[in-house]
Order: C-alpha cells, then sequence, then structure tokens
C-alpha cells in the first residue's frame, strides 16, 4: 500500500525536474536539504532515516538490561559505552532526519504511539551474559553491513551522519566478539550460554536485512534514489559467510544445519528464516515489542517535567538578560 | 504544549590546529547547555578542544538554486591557482 | 588501629563511593528524559566506574593479599561496603537522581581539592584526574538543579522534595571517627569535618540560585561508612551488580 502511495506523489512532481533530480544522483552528486527533492523521496528518507534513529534508541533497552549486571568493572564501562554510542547514533541520526522538516519530537511521537516501527531484532529478549557479546558481534554485525554501504547514500546529512556512526560501530562489534571469545573459551557453563546466544540470536539476526528482495516492497525506487544501496539478499549473503567462520573460530556449533560452504557459488548455503515469525514481530508480537514500548514511553512521559523545567528556566534566563541590556 | 529544545549546530576544532568543523547538531534549551551537551555527545572519543555552538535558525546559508552565479565565476580565474605559472626546474623551490 | 587498616578503610571509601554511585547512575542508561541528559549521565557513570578502578585498585594493593579491584567490588557482602548512605538510595525520579549527584559531586570535588595534595603520591594521582572529571560533574549537576529548581512549578516543587528527602543523608559525609584521625595524622586525607564549611558554602550559594530552602535540620542518618548499618537498598543493589561473580565464582569474563 505504501509503495502506491509513493508512486502516486511522485506522480504529482514536475517531470522535468523529477528528470533533472535523478540527474543529480545517477551523477553522485549529494542532496542537501535546501535543495529541490521529490515529495516522496522527502517522505522515504524521513520514514528510513527515522526507523534508524528509533532502533538505536529502543536497541539501548536489550543491551542495558544487563549493564547493572555486568560482571566487571571493566566490562560495566565497556557496555555503558557502547549502549551510550546506540545514544549518541539515535541522536546523530534524528538531526539528519530533522533537516527533512520534520522533528525529534515529533518522530518520537510516532515511534511512541506505534506509527513508526524499529528494528524488530530489538523485540528479542537478552537472557544470559553471553548475549551482550552476542548482540555487538551479530547484530552490530550485521548493522554495520548494512550500513558501511550507506555511508555513501544520497542524502547529505543521512551519509554524514553514517559516516560518524560507522566510525563508531567497529568498536561495537570488536567488543562483542571480545565479549563472547571469553565465554566461548570460558568454563563449561559459559560455554553453554555463548552457544544459546548463538542459536537464539541467528535468525533475527538474518532477519535483520528485511525480507527477501521479492518481496520488498521499497527496494527499486530507493536503489534508483541511492537510498538502498544493496538488496536485502545481497547483505543478507555477506553477512553469513563472514560470520560463519567466525563461529567456527569459536569453538562454537553452527545455529543451522543447513549451513554448508557452496563451492559453486563461492557462498555459504543457509536455510532462510521464518519470515512468519518476522511479519508476527513487526505486528507487534515479537517476545518484547510491549515492554520496549512501555519502557520508551515511560521514560518520554516521566521526562516531561525535565525537559520543560530546563526550558522554562531558559526562557527566564533570556527574558532577564534582555531586561538588563 | 509544544516545548522542544531547540536544535544547535556544533563545532567543533580539534587537536591540530585546523579551524572549527561541523560535527553535527544537538538539542539544548540554551547556549550554555548546548556546550555542555555538545562535550557529552561528541567528544567522547578524545575528539575536541574548542567547541562553539549557534542555534540553528540564527544561520544564514546560501541557497542550492544560487549554485551558478556564486561558485562558476571563480572557475575560469584558473590564474588564482599556483599550478597556473610554469617555473623553470632550475628555478628551484617556490 | 594501625595506619594501614585505616588506610585500607579511607581507599574503601573512597573507591566504594563512587562504585556505588556509578552503579545507580548507569541505572538511568536508556531511560533518561532526552538523548543529550543519557549521554551525559553515562559519561558520569563512566568517570566514576574508572575511579573505583583506581580506588579499588589502590586498596586491593594496600591490604597485599592479591586481591583485584574487581574482587573487591564484586565479593563482598553489604557489611564490608564503607559507601555513604546518600549513593546507595534508589535513583528516585531525574531530580531527585540529579540533586543526589549534586550534593555529592560538590562534597567530592572539594574533597579531591585536599587529596591532591596528599602525602601519598598514589592518593594524589588518582585524585588528580578524577578531579577534572568531578569539578565537571559538578559544574553539570549544579546547572541542572538550578534550572529545575528554577524552572516550572512543577520541576521546583520536585526539587525540594528531593532535597528534603536527601538532606538527611548530607551529614553521613563530615562525620570524623579514628580512620580520619589517622588520615589526617599521616597527611593522607583532610578531616571530613574541616569540609562542612567550604560544604555549606558551595551549596548554599547554588541552592539559592535554584530558589529552594535547605532544610532546617542538621540530622544526619549514619552507618555507611563506618558499614555499621547501610540501608535495606545496599543488599538489592548487590544481588544484581554481583550476580554473575557469585553464581559462577572464579570464570574469567
Amino acid at each position: 500500500m505504501y509503495a502506491q502511495m509513493v508512486k502516486s506523489e511522485a506522480a504529482q512532481d514536475d517531470p522535468e525536474k523529477l528528470a533533472a533530480f535523478q540527474a543529480r544522483i545517477d551523477a553522485g552528486e549529494k542532496i542537501e536539504p535546501k535543495d529541490w527533492m521529490p515529495a516522496a523521496y522527502r517522505k522515504t528518507l524521513i520514514r528510513q532515516i527515522g526507523q534508524h534513529a528509533h532502533s538505536e534508541i529502543v536497541g539501548q533497552l536489550p543491551e542495558g538490561n544487563w549493564i547493572t549486571r555486568a560482571p566487571t568493572l571493566e566490562r560495566k564501562a565497556i557496555l555503558l559505552a557502547k549502549v551510550q554510542d546506540e545514544a549518541g547514533h539515535g541522536l546523530y541520526l534524528y538531526c539528519a532526519a530533522e533537516t527533512l522538516g520534520v522533528s525529534r519530537d515529533e518522530l518520537t511521537e510516532m515511534l511512541l504511539d506505534g506509527r513508526m516501527k524499529y528494528s524488530s531484532i530489538f523485540n528479542y529478549p537478552t537472557l544470559n551474559w553471553s548475549d551482550i557479546g552476542a548482540v555487538g558481534w551479530l547484530v552490530d554485525g550485521a548493522a554495520i553491513i548494512n550500513q558501511v554501504p550507506l555511508q555513501r547514500t544520497s542524502f547529505g546529512p543521512y551519509s554524514r551522519a553514517m559516516i560518524r556512526v560507522c566510525k563508531e560501530e567497529s568498536f561495537h562489534a570488536r567488543q562483542g566478539f571480545d565479549a563472547i571469545r571469553k565465554m566461548a573459551e570460558g568454563t563449561p557453563e559459559q560455554k553453554k550460554m555463548a552457544q544459546d546466544s548463538v542459536n537464539r540470536l541467528w535468525f533475527p539476526a538474518l532477519m535483520m536485512f528485511g525480507p527477501s528482495d521479492k518481496e520488498s516492497v521499497h527496494s527499486e525506487q530507493s536503489m534508483a534514489w541511492k537510498i538502498k544501496m544493496n538488496t536485502n539478499d545481497e547483505l543478507r549473503q555477506k553477512f553469513v559467510d563472514q560470520t560463519v567462520p567466525q563461529i567456527e573460530f569459536l569453538g562454537l556449533d553452527l545455529p543451522d544445519p543447513g549451513i554448508k560452504w557452496n563451492e559453486e557459488r563461492g557462498h555459504y548455503d543457509y536455510t532462510d528464516p521464518d519470515w512468519s515469525e518476522f511479519f508476527d514481530v513487526i505486528k507487534g508480537n515479537g517476545p518484547c515489542n510491549t515492554d520496549r514500548l512501555a519502557a520508551r514511553n515511560k521514560a518520554w512521559d516521566d521526562g516531561a517535567w525535565v525537559r520543560d523545567g530546563l526550558m522554562a528556566h531558559a526562557k527566564k534566563k533570556a527574558a532577564a538578560s534582555v531586561a538588563a541590556e | 504544549m509544544k516545548n522542544e529544545w531547540p536544535l544547535w549546530e556544533v563545532f567543533i576544532r580539534g587537536q591540530h590546529g585546523m579551524s572549527h568543523r561541523h560535527v553535527g547538531s544537538l538539542h539544548a534549551p540554551d547556549a550554555e547547555m548546548a556546550i555542555k551537551n555538545a562535550r557529552d555527545v561528541y567528544t567522547r572519543r578524545n575528539e575536541g578542544l574548542s567547541i562553539w555552538v549557534v542555534e540553528a535558525n540564527h544561520i544564514a546559508a546560501s541557497s542550492p538554486s544560487d549554485k551558478g552565479p556564486l561558485y562558476e565565476p571563480s572557475e575560469s580565474k584558473v590564474y588564482r591557482h599556483p599550478t597556473f605559472f610554469d617555473i623553470p626546474d632550475e628555478v628551484g623551490a617556490m | 588501629m594501625t595506619r594501614d587498616e585505616a588506610f585500607l578503610q579511607f581507599l574503601l571509601r573512597m573507591g566504594d563511593n563512587t562504585l556505588i554511585l556509578g552503579h545507580r547512575v548507569s541505572e538511568w542508561c536508556g531511560h533518561s528524559p532526552v538523548l543529550e541528559e543519557d549521554i551525559a549521565l553515562a559519561n558520569t557513570a563512566l568517570d566514576l566506574i574508572g575511579q573505583t578502578q583506581f580506588w579499588l585498585g589502590l586498596a586491593g594493593e594496600v591490604q597485599g593479599d592479591g586481591k583485584s579491584a574487581d574482587d573487591i567490588a564484586f565479593l563482598r557482602d553489604v557489611w564490608d561496603f564503607r559507601n555513604l548512605l546518600l549513593v546507595e538510595v534508589p535513583n528516585g525520579d531525574f531530580g531527585r537522581t540529579l540533586m543526589r549527584q549534586f550534593l555529592f559531586d560538590a562534597w567530592h570535588s572539594i574533597q579531591l581539592g585536599h587529596l591532591m595534595k596528599s602525602s601519598d603520591e598514589r592518593v594524589a594521582a588518582i585524585a588528580e584526574k578524577a578531579s577534572k572529571e568531578v569539578a565537571y560533574h559538578l559544574e553539570r549537576s549544579a546547572d541542572t538543579v538550578v534550572g529545575l529548581g528554577d524552572g516550572t512549578e512543577e520541576s521546583h516543587r520536585r526539587m525540594q522534595e528531593s532535597l528534603d528527602y536527601l538532606w538527611p543523608y548530607v551529614g553521613e559525609m563530615f562525620q570524623s571517627d579514628e580512620v580520619d584521625a589517622e588520615m589526617v595524622a599521616a597527611g593522607i586525607a583532610p578531616d571530613p569535618a574541616s569540609l562542612r564549611d567550604d560544604y555549606d558554602a558551595l551549596i548554599t550559594r547554588i541552592l539559592a540560585d535554584a530558589t529552594l530552602t535547605i532544610p532546617d535540620s542538621r540530622f544526619g542518618h549514619k552507618g555507611g561508612r563506618t558499614g555499621k548499618m547501610h540501608t535495606e537498598h545496599l543488599g538489592h543493589l548487590l544481588t544484581q551488580m554481583q550476580w554473575l561473580q557469585r553464581a559462577y565464582p572464579g570464570s574469567n569474563w
């Protein structure tokens, strides 16, 4: 349905302007906030950047779940710095979206009342300490594969935000691998936790790339606009190829009996995730959807008096300094 | 009541004597808090030695449609670039 | 009490304060009123955790039985902890968290100023590093206390309630005992009671800007820094913080 909406809006834009716009993108030029852009381009970007920002913010929750239980002072500091980075990434991305004429508060409200989505991976729980390693290594690993190409996306502010995000993101994957490696090489109980994490998070991580290209409604136009740089299946394959040897390095069992090197393709074969589960989670029926949104709503509602209080003080101060002049 | 904190643009001068560079934006109730927030948000990895903040709606910007008149005239002034001039090798560094 | 025993107690007091407060502040991560505050609070918590590693690391050295900062943090029970009661009480709302931070930062910055001149070089070095971090904590928490105190009617009310709730925990910072006497004699640390005037001057100024009223009472709860009687809250905090180390002893993390 959304794809239809995009189409009908595109039809309203002046075809000459549209062609000139496409030519700029094809020539590798960056589109900046004040430039003319098709209404659907703006709308798609707000949706995509907004969802991305929301994912960072909701993504703080599953990992934040373990900050107070981190097993050493150093792990606590690393995890806290990492989850703090997610807040930073959300902030960069909200700012990029704001250049398109939507405010952060508006975007936040759309997240909180369910009009906008966030990555379904964050609707899965973190149940043991090893999940913290697995989230950094697998989930951020998958995110990096998604995000690296977006540094070249056509919209300037988005591209610049992604450059900053990617620079910080490799710390995340590395700390995650380091944490799960300690578990995989630790006591039998620790190894069991590591295996449990990989088994549980593998398919949700694969789902992060989105449904197969055959079923993805936004792909074609977004690729032409360089808002999306690769197909979902390409990126998913890249993730599998990169990650399988790492699981083997850790000495853990592969989470999917269907994983096998395919000499002919030059890639690993793997079992497709259960897409009905994916669509269930999107619809709000993942294990943690309700809790995640409740936590974000609580933070927002409980914080209203703080935001208003500090703003009121700033206004008083400004008024007093004007009066003094 | 809409009471959103205003948006600020953040400029940071790094370690190597370079000019302040735009690094991103953030929200803050006033300039003082904007500087503090910039410190917390944009210098987490030892990036900065000096911070400027400007409220975003105070920035005047050139319009993209002026790109031709603003920037193309300088394209033809090639003589402004040192490589325009041939200096014989035997003259040495210049 | 030997000098080393007193020194150890002193180091535990410093390190447990930063450990427990760092832990409390970290509970906000992902739940703050606005992203910028979330990020700033995490920075504060990170500084405090870093300071903990130094103080408890040195405590382990002084104790001399090969214990690491982690051993000390994760393998002691409530009665072994020497932090102020102020830092272990639950966060409450954002206002109470920031009010506590301010009340602690004000003491912390004055204390570290003295410790930078400590006769023990290791103490002086830790204080030197920590004092820069804490100067910023204080600037930020003081600004926020002023902003919220002198903000809206609701924010003012909440900040006054926070101050009223926390005030009885302030006095403990200035209670001196034989550990402190030994530290003063050794030139390692100042007498806590001697910090009170500077402290009062500082907080009176800020709280006045915040349009808040300091409660009349000088009553102070005690029992944290001596370990004689913590609040019930500390035990719950430890059940989370120490869970993995306790459930899976001897593992590498």
